[in-house]
């Protein structure tokens, strides 16, 4: 027989709301210090600027995994579209400027129609999503490695690649701002809208409790399979820049999908769903580029950095996990 | 189905052995028409060895789902397994239970510190797990640029290379463990505590199963087949191998055959046998296309596309049981 024990009261500043963006702000502002009392110079304006430039690729993907995970989903397939579509772009262009942006186009599509398809496999033939994004993992890699018969083929034109490297120069304060950041800013503004309209909170309602959700109307599928569409674009996105920032490679989008759903955790979105902003999920990719750099500036071997990225993850997710089950 | 319907409505044969017997006679087929011969011994073997190294794993991991957690660390603890194996028997026979006992004993830890940080600290096991994987991923590329150390002979020889008629030893091995798991599963308490906290763990908690306890005992157990299936793939290889784990999938495919088995992803439902199916089936998917030469991309494309056909099946199966 247990014994109902009087709880104490804890004396705690009042209580964050769980899934807000103050945990995370507060790490970021810590790696911030960090950083700076490292390397001073980084923090200057122009290198500030280029760095959000470099980590526009993982932010966007983590708002794509976030609208999957907050409905209550996972999104194993992204780090292998965006190699297969930086693999099919090169191929496609190979070097002739005029094919840029039929090429852009076809690869937003590309990216709609993969996402279309998981959210369609995983809501209509009831798959768990990780054994639908998993198989769509194995598939893209697969194809992609089929179609250009083991070695990448073909090359990016400039103007492809321009989105990724290029920057508008001599802005006044700032230096330069990459078209990467400019892409980014003009996104995350279109989520967070997104996350505010009536869609983004059936989105979350659909993955705080899905029967609730279809009880009140909510067609669960419908929403669902548009966060999945919504990560596929986030993916293309994703990879255009990626492709003109790193150039064309099979491990282009290596190991992306996990990278993208650490920084969703991170940024205090619940895995199955319902809590959490698409800010924080943003905020924490952009805490996971921050802590790399960091780890760079340190010094940490490229090989240890897996073991700092894991045990930041495991505190920073054991904290927060205990912080919320202690309610 | 109206046969099925016949049998005792408690156990019905898992589908995915008549999806098993279905594979292999097209398999069969399809191999004959080509002029080949599926299931000649070298084929055979070759196949029941890439049954051993991927049951060993899938079977662990079935424990844990069942419990309603997941492991993702799997790939790399066969990596570190291997390692620590083959570098503690160093070539000598004297050295091989010592260096089995060690590298079951670093698994099992591993194990315990999934176990712990999924219930003691309440992270959630897809996060903590891979933040485990991260952590060994980090020791074991700093450590090791490549093969290092070397498996004792008589290991080599005993569960790398011995068989009995067309079964390596290795496979025994599985059936072995496999058995070991059904009767903890379904004859012992601990089997029907983890099935009910893998169900419900709430309702778990209220029967008074301590579910803490169930959970870090089922992630312990599924680092050490991890483990175990380091020491099978360091006696198949001669060495220690520190990204035999990653590049063979483990993780992934051990989680996708455990799902083809019929056991729900989110835990509760299902059981080994049905595990062991799954992995035969993709063993013999392999063998097949290894027999018709189809390239090995192509090959990775319809594991994928079967991989999401075979549970799309059961989810249809499970709608219509439902309606």
């Amino acid at each position: 027989m247990q014994t109902v024990q009087p709880r104490f009261l804890p004396l705690r500043v009042p209580r964050l709301r769980p899934g807000g963006v103050l945990p995370i702000l507060a790490i970021l502002a810590v790696l911030l210090v960090l950083v700076g009392i490292r390397q001073p110079d980084f923090l200057a304006p122009s290198s500030l600027m280029s760095f959000l430039g470099r980590s526009a690729p993982i932010i966007l993907l983590a708002a794509g995994q976030y609208f999957v995970i907050v409905s209550g989903e996972f999104d194993l397939s992204v780090g292998s579209l965006v190699t297969a579509q930086v693999v099919v772009a090169a191929r496609l262009i190979d070097g002739d400027p005029a094919r840029t942006w039929p090429v852009v186009l076809l690869l937003l599509a590309f990216g709609a129609v993969v996402g279309l398809i998981n959210g369609l496999i995983t809501t209509r033939l009831r798959v768990p999503s990780f054994i639908t994004t998993l198989g769509m993992f194995l598939i893209l890699v697969g194809a992609v490695y089929l179609w250009s018969d083991g070695a990448p083929k073909g090359g990016l034109s400039e103007e492809f690649r321009r989105f990724g490297r290029r920057a508008v120069e001599d802005v006044p304060v700032l230096g330069r701002v990459p078209y990467a950041l400019l892409v980014l800013l003009v996104l995350a503004v279109l989520a967070v809208l997104l996350m505010r309209s009536d869609f983004g909170r059936t989105l979350v309602a659909v993955g705080d409790n899905p029967r609730t959700a279809a009880l009140s109307g909510v067609r669960v599928w419908r929403a669902r399979t548009i966060a999945f569409v919504l990560s596929g674009l986030a993916a293309a996105v994703a990879a255009i820049l990626l492709g003109g920032y790193s150039g064309v490679s099979f491990q282009a989008g290596a190991g992306l999908e996990f990278g993208a759903i650490t920084a969703v955790v991170l940024g205090g979105v619940a895995l199955g769903g319902g809590r959490g902003s698409v800010v924080g999920a943003m905020l924490g990719a952009l805490t996971l580029e921050l802590l790399f750099a960091l780890m760079n500036f340190y010094g940490v071997s490229g090989a240890l950095r897996s073991t700092v990225q894991g045990a930041i993850i495991l505190l920073a997710v054991a904290v927060s996990a205990t912080r919320s089950s202690s309610r | 189905m109206s046969a099925l319907s016949l049998l005792p409505a408690r156990r019905p044969v898992p589908g995915v052995f008549v999806a098993l017997g279905l594979t292999l006679a097209i398999g069969w087929l399809v191999v004959l028409v080509d002029g080949g011969h599926l299931f000649n011994q070298s084929t055979t073997v070759s196949l029941l060895h890439v049954a051993a190294g991927l049951g060993l794993v899938a079977v662990g991991q079935t424990l844990v789902i069942l419990g309603g957690s997941l492991d993702l660390s799997v790939a790399y603890v066969i990596s570190l397994s291997t390692l620590v194996a083959a570098e503690t028997m160093n070539g000598s026979d004297g050295g091989l239970l010592p260096a089995i006992g060690l590298a079951l004993a670093v698994s099992a830890g591993v194990g315990l510190l999934n176990g712990l940080l999924v219930t003691k600290l309440r992270v959630n096991a897809f996060i903590a797990t891979l933040g485990v994987g991260l952590l060994l991923k980090g020791y074991l590329d700093s450590g090791y640029d490549g093969p290092a150390g070397t498996t004792s002979p008589t290991l080599v020889q005993t569960l790398g290379y011995q068989r009995v008629g067309p079964v390596p030893v290795s496979f025994l091995l599985l059936v072995a463990v496999t058995g070991a798991a059904w009767f903890a599963l379904s004859r012992t308490r601990f089997g029907h505590h983890l099935v009910a906290v893998g169900g419900d763990p709430e309702v778990a908690r209220l029967s008074g199963v301590r579910n803490d306890r169930v959970l870090v005992t089922a992630h312990v157990l599924c680092s050490l087949c991890a483990g175990l299936a380091g020491i099978y793939l360091a006696s198949r290889l001669g060495s220690g191998a520190p990204r035999v784990g990653t590049e063979g999938l483990y993780d992934l495919e051990s989680i996708a055959a455990v799902v083809i088995g019929g056991t729900a992803l989110a835990g509760g439902r299902g059981g080994v046998v049905g595990t062991v199916g799954g992995v035969l089936l993709l063993a013999s998917i392999d063998a097949i296309f290894n027999q018709l030469e189809v390239d090995a991309f192509f090959k990775q494309v319809i594991r994928g596309a079967i991989i999401i056909a075979a549970v799309a099946v059961y989810a249809r199966r499970a709608m219509r049981k439902a309606a």
